[in-house]
């Protein structure tokens, strides 16, 4: 047998792989240095919620009968959980089915980047969007449109675990639904639609006690109508229970929904997350 | 010379794969030793980019055993992928970043990266290292990509048709980059349909067709082994251009020295080409 002269650097023993967290955080602020960087996406992004705000609650505006509230007020948690689903679910499920077909997510496959760095850095992303979107539109809904910020501690930590929990659950179903388009040119079209249909009945822009029992029952399926129920509960006075489908915020029932649909989102993600595009097997 | 199997870099035996109906590689074998370069040759829809992609572990197939640096690409850990890098046929990277800032970033994911200024350097964008990906010409963005593909100081390099779109300048430049690899030790893979490319970078080669390898060996000694015989060519007196294949081609030489008294007319020989030995070999001859 010949030796070859070259001595192969595989012997050489190795460093120690970066962990998980770490990297996580790295992809984190490098997903929000590349979106910041999109002007126009971001403006879109944070501004839809806030224009779409301001139309209906200033088109709608009278009081709301025996709850002691204006349909204004009802307006603003309603477009704070549309908010944090626009952040979560409908960035993500765009980004990544366009990022699966530029073949960007492909190019990370062949890194030794452990994959969980990926869905961190995310996760990052949305937390920070969803945050300052939320802080955007209850600055909108406070100033203009007669809403409170709660006075007790135990609002603001049932505020904090809607939002936290809401925002998992959308932002695992935006991953999980970022594989059905086909490619990233109809990704918009098939994470938009089902998206709108929610905020229909989940009582987004429609009062819940005008849309019809059957359609608010399928709403109440997905996160989005508890997440509007929730942010209710937050911020309108108790007197406006009255106006829901049990006549009151059913905040056990909203955690245990919310938690359901994390952990259901979680086990989608994993099931069905693909690197590579249909095509390219 | 035997190659022992622990000294093959990449060792694939009897590689199958299929599309449906369609058989893109029909039994392949390779063996690529350690710190050569080796040129995967061939037309396209040959079976290289299949090839390759098994290889990267992004890729199932259906018959074959496969080794990379000692282990199946199929069930490849991160410490493995830390030490195969990889330069994709269609490239797509982060246009909001700097060249830098991505270069940076994709060293993070390594144990022992390079480092990333030096990586920039080999690849000449220097000039470019704070500039938005967006903003780089096709040439620049394919020099990013073999940046990101070594700056994990890979073992293997695996490379699919990395200079398809360049210009003969940045060609050039990029063989110079591969050599430069290739002297540090890195084993290189690459495909290729361009012949002087393979002639110029690869220790050895294989030529494949249909899927499957129907030569393999040093450049010279395809060209030896394939490339028989010699054309002569001359002018007549009148200007007439003539032309004759000959397996003798010194003997054809000395009967026209004797024909026309001295100097030849625009005498030529010329051995087959590579490209002529490909041609044949890959069943294309009549396209010339």
């Amino acid at each position: 047998m010949t030796t070859t002269a070259v001595r192969p650097r595989t012997e050489t023993p190795g460093g120690r792989l970066p962990g998980t967290w770490g990297l996580g955080l790295r992809r984190g602020a490098l997903e929000l240095k590349q979106f910041f960087r999109q002007r126009d996406q971001v403006v879109f992004t944070f501004a839809f919620p806030v224009v779409f705000l301001f139309l209906f609650a200033s088109i709608f505006r009278d009081d709301v009968q025996d709850a002691g509230i204006t349909a204004s007020q009802l307006y603003v948690p309603a477009m704070m959980a549309a908010g944090i689903m626009s952040t979560s679910f409908q960035s993500l499920g765009i980004s990544i089915a366009i990022e699966r077909d530029e073949k960007v997510l492909r190019r990370l496959r062949g890194t030794p980047m452990p994959p969980a760095a990926y869905f961190l850095g995310k996760i990052w992303l949305v937390l920070v969007t969803g945050v300052l979107e939320t802080a955007i539109l209850l600055a909108v809904g406070t100033t203009l449109y007669d809403v409170d910020l709660p006075s007790d501690t135990g609002r603001w930590f049932d505020f904090g675990w809607i939002f936290l929990l809401g925002l998992t659950a959308c932002a695992l179903l935006g991953i999980a639904i970022s594989s059905v388009p086909k490619s990233g040119r109809s990704a918009s079209s098939v994470v938009v639609l089902p998206f709108l249909v929610l905020q229909f009945i989940s009582g987004v822009y429609i009062a819940i006690d005008t849309i019809p029992d059957w359609m608010l029952n399928i709403g109440a399926l997905f996160p989005l109508k508890w997440m509007c129920q929730g942010l209710r509960g937050v911020f309108l006075p108790e007197s406006a229970q009255v106006l829901e489908q049990t006549g009151s915020w059913e905040f056990g029932r909203i955690a245990l929904v919310l938690g359901a649909w994390c952990v259901g989102g979680l086990l989608l993600c994993l099931l069905t997350f693909r690197w590579k595009n249909r095509r390219d097997g | 010379m035997t190659t022992h199997a622990k000294d093959l870099a990449v060792d694939v035996r009897g590689l199958r794969k299929r599309y449906g109906d369609v058989t893109a590689v029909d039994g392949i074998d390779l063996g690529i030793r350690q710190g050569e370069v080796f040129g995967l040759l061939g037309p396209n829809g040959a079976g290289k980019s299949t090839t390759v992609e098994i290889l990267q572990g992004n890729r199932s197939r259906d018959a074959g055993e496969v080794s990379v640096l000692g282990a199946d690409p199929a069930h490849g850990t991160r410490a493995w992928r830390s030490r195969v890098g990889i330069v994709w046929q269609d490239e797509s990277a982060p246009a909001e970043l700097t060249v830098d800032e991505t270069v940076r970033h994709f060293a993070r994911y390594y144990p022992r990266p390079r480092d990333p200024e030096e990586v920039i350097g080999l690849v000449g964008l220097e000039a470019k290292a704070g500039s938005r990906i967006k903003a780089l010409s096709g040439g620049q963005r394919r020099r990013l990509d073999v940046a990101l593909g070594v700056i994990g100081g890979p073992d293997l390099l695996l490379l699919d048709e990395p200079t398809t779109g360049f210009d003969p300048a940045a060609r050039r430049q990029f063989w110079d980059l591969i050599r430069k690899l290739s002297d540090e030790g890195t084993t290189i893979l690459l495909t290729t349909h361009y012949l002087e490319e393979a002639e110029a970078l690869a220790d050895r080669l294989a030529v494949v067709t249909l899927g499957q390898v129907v030569a393999e060996g040093e450049p010279a000694a395809l060209r030896e082994r394939y490339g028989t015989g010699a054309t002569v060519e001359w002018s007549e007196p009148d200007g007439t251009p003539r032309a004759e294949r000959t397996d003798t081609p010194t003997r054809t030489i000395a009967e026209l020295t004797l024909r026309f008294d001295g100097e030849i007319p625009a005498l030529r020989v010329s051995r087959p080409t590579l490209e002529d030995v490909y041609l044949r070999l890959t069943g294309q001859e009549d396209a010339r």
